[in-house]
């Protein structure tokens, strides 16, 4: 039974100069590249298979697998694409990260492109943290110097350029095709599938997209065995995992651990809930994924304890909500968000965003009917499968979650003729007792 | 289109034939070759626009059609400092909503707008993956963590004094253009200000390492029965339609 948080990838960051090559070395940073050189790339394909790794941007998709849809036989070249878009609501692990320990990433990406047999890799980085981005491109230059990458890695006849490629301000680019699109230059509207990354992605040659935290586990499975890996976590949900505590809890911040935690462990670590308030709601992994409650505190947060409570585990993002929280407001402040992201390519989504938005705030604000809540879940009935990509099915998680838990706080709006909770209860800088 | 009808000079083409450059196709670089057209010019201008379509061989429509889809590129000019208040939920009912409240009525602007000294823009932005420091604002696109209305209005009069102002997580406040150049991909010198991490990215750790938790010792490598063998056994792991309708989009492809 491994211990109960489990600090791999999260382990350096209180170093002194943690960014740097030489902290990163000192602590054993790219002895795993040294040996993955050695191995066949078919094998460290399989390691990653057997490790049980399951992506870490929100889908859980075997990555091992999905290394081994590249069609190697294809004659063009292969590119190795790292998702750090990181904007799900509530999800805060990949900026800590490259900005703690980018080289960790850097390690990975190579690693990975070795394995898929890509000469060039792409870390498409969200424009707004520049920090971030220039650790990332501090990293990727001390690399080169060291000749982890560049022409002949080590010898070894391997060639590979990263290049860190800063967005623009649109979440719908941390949906792989969209990214794509992006880094191609245009306006980052999902593609249609197939064709598959795999086999068309980026310049519609073989792509393999993957999270940052998933590549960035990569050197930790290679280093110490898929086992080590498998060691850790759930049946099916294998490893660690950085889960990220927000919101009403005493310490909010990044916590590590096997895959399978509950939230009731966590919530004790984070030193419980405020000073005098209750855990109401809470999102297993960002905003998409739907809410749940305290009858949920004992769900093991893996890919399928979460799933069978009837949310998803998502990006681990823990965005914590306790009973000063109007889930009215919570939830009409994320769809604004899925209106304004929306990137407008299919109808659901385009015109089902702006009607949720009309008729929450219409709720929120006491004006409706009861029917009102219908007409909101039959909109969601719209949009939920029917669009284009998963933006506008994640639009209506929030809804439709917290209709089946807070029916009777909708409600209360509507005889209360607005909000019944004083907005300040709820703040960081609230006194308590004090309104 | 010749360079000399512009205002941006030799030098700032050749930036941007540069970033071009670092792509296998050149178009790739046009988001980057954006963010520099609003270093030099402070927004992107029409100049900005027909110099990134004259390097690509686009049209002017296309490289605007780009442009108009991305929240960081402005049509407006930006003030000296930038300065994004986190409205999305967590941080709106942590804090966010009564701080940009705040600052609208203290800097008269509304959101979006630059103040007549044209040294502070204010604009409402979505998550900033830093929920664990909510209440957040970004200046310039660096972290100001856990706020509050005071010291909201203390940062935006320090930045409008010119007084030096740093991120919560070190680095010195530069101003919005110096930084458009960084995410253009030309480092500036900041990158080894302020720590790896700030107080809340370490608290678990520092509770692992209080009881003694680490992760097992790590063995050479060895294989175990994959808990996923075929695709279509994943899917069956997969909990989520995000993850079902990927699945069965690569397993589509692997039949084909
Ligand atoms: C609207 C939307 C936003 C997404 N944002 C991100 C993101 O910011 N980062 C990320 O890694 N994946 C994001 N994803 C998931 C990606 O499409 C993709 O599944 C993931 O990058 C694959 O990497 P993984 O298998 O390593 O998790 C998003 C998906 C959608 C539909
Ligand atoms: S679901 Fe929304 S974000 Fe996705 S393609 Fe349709 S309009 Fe665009
Ligand atoms: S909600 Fe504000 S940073 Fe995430």
């Amino acid at each position: 039974m491994p211990d109960t948080l489990t600090p791999v990838l999260t382990s350096d960051w209180a170093e002194d100069q943690s960014w740097k090559l030489a902290t990163y070395e000192r602590g054993g940073g790219y002895r795993a590249l040294r040996k993955a050189l050695a191995m066949a790339p078919d094998d460290i394909i399989t390691a990653v298979k057997d490790s049980g790794l399951r992506g870490r941007g929100g889908a859980g998709f075997p990555t091992g697998m999905k290394w081994g849809f590249i069609p190697q036989d294809n004659p063009k070249p292969k590119y190795l694409v790292v998702n750090a878009d990181e904007s799900e609501p509530g999800t805060c692990k990949d900026i800590p990260l490259m900005m703690a320990t980018p080289h960790t990433l850097v390690e990975g990406a190579i690693i990975s492109s070795f394995a898929i047999r890509a000469n060039t890799a792409f870390i498409y980085v969200r424009g707004e943290v520049v920090h971030v981005i220039r650790r990332v491109q501090a990293a990727v230059a001390e690399a080169y110097a060291a000749g982890h990458l560049g022409k002949d890695i080590h010898g070894s006849g391997y060639d590979l350029d990263v290049v860190v490629h800063a967005g623009a301000g649109a979440y719908i680019c941390g949906e792989e095709t969209a990214l794509l699109e992006g880094l191609e230059g245009r306006r980052g509207q999902p593609r249609l599938r197939p064709p598959f990354p795999a086999v068309a992605g980026l310049y519609a040659s073989p792509t393999v997209i993957n999270n940052v935290e998933s590549i960035a586990s990569v050197p930790s499975i290679i280093g110490n065995g898929a086992d080590w890996f498998a060691s850790m976590g759930t049946e099916k949900s294998k490893g660690f995992g950085i889960f990220s505590l927000s919101g009403h809890v005493a310490k909010p911040g990044q916590y590590e651990a096997p895959l399978g935690i509950t939230l009731r462990t966590l919530i004790e670590l984070a030193g419980g809930m405020r000073q005098g308030h209750e855990l109401k709601f809470w999102t297993p992994g960002g905003s998409s994924t739907p809410i749940l409650t305290g009858e949920h505190l004992d769900v093991p947060l893996d890919f399928e304890a979460v799933g069978a409570a009837g949310s998803m585990l998502g990006t681990r993002a823990l965005q914590i909500f306790d009973d000063t929280t109007c889930v009215v407001r919570a939830v009409l402040r994320w769809t604004e968000f899925y209106k304004h992201e929306s990137c407008g390519k299919c109808t659901p989504c385009r015109e089902g965003t702006w009607w949720l938005v009309q008729t929450l705030t219409n709720l929120e604000k006491g004006v409706g009917r009861e029917e009102d809540l219908d007409i909101l879940l039959d909109q969601c009935d719209n949009i939920l499968g029917r669009a284009f990509c998963a933006l506008g099915d994640g639009a209506t998680s929030p809804i439709s979650s917290s209709i089946q838990y807070f029916r009777n706080e909708y409600l209360q709006h509507l005889s209360e003729g607005g909000c019944p909770f004083d907005p300040v209860a709820s703040t960081l800088f609230a006194v308590e007792g004090v309104r | 289109m010749t360079q000399e009808a512009t205002g941006l000079g030799d030098a700032t083409y050749a930036e941007l034939r540069e970033i071009a450059a670092r792509y296998p196709e050149a178009r790739s670089g046009l988001l980057p070759m954006l963010h520099l057209v609003q270093s030099v010019e402070g927004r992107v201008t029409p100049e900005g626009i027909e110099a990134c379509a004259d390097i690509l061989g686009l049209s002017t429509a296309d490289v605007s059609g780009v442009a108009t889809f991305y929240t960081m590129y402005k049509r407006r000019p930006v003030g000296d400092y930038h300065v994004g208040v986190c409205t999305n939920t967590l941080c709106a009912v942590m804090g966010g909503d009564a701080i940009f409240e705040r600052l609208k009525e203290h800097l008269d602007v509304g959101n979006d707008e630059t103040t007549a000294d044209g040294k502070v823009t204010l604009e409402h932005v979505e998550c900033n993956a830093a929920c664990d420091y909510a209440p957040v604002m970004m200046v310039n696109w660096e972290f100001m963590d856990n706020m509050t209305p005071q010291s909201a209005t203390q940062l935006v009069d320090d930045l409008r004094e010119g007084k030096e102002v740093r991120s919560t997580r070190g680095p010195r406040i530069a101003t919005w253009r110096e930084i458009e150049r960084v995410l253009a991909g030309f480092p500036d010198d900041r990158v080894d200000e302020g720590p790896g991490a700030g107080p809340a990215s370490l608290v678990g750790l520092e509770i692992a390492r209080e009881q003694g938790w680490t992760a097992p010792a790590g063995e050479a490598s060895g294989t175990t029965g994959s808990p996923a063998d075929s695709a279509a056994e994943s899917a069956a792991l997969a909990d989520t339609g995000r993850a079902e309708s990927e699945t069965r989009q690569e397993e589509g492809h692997d039949d084909a």
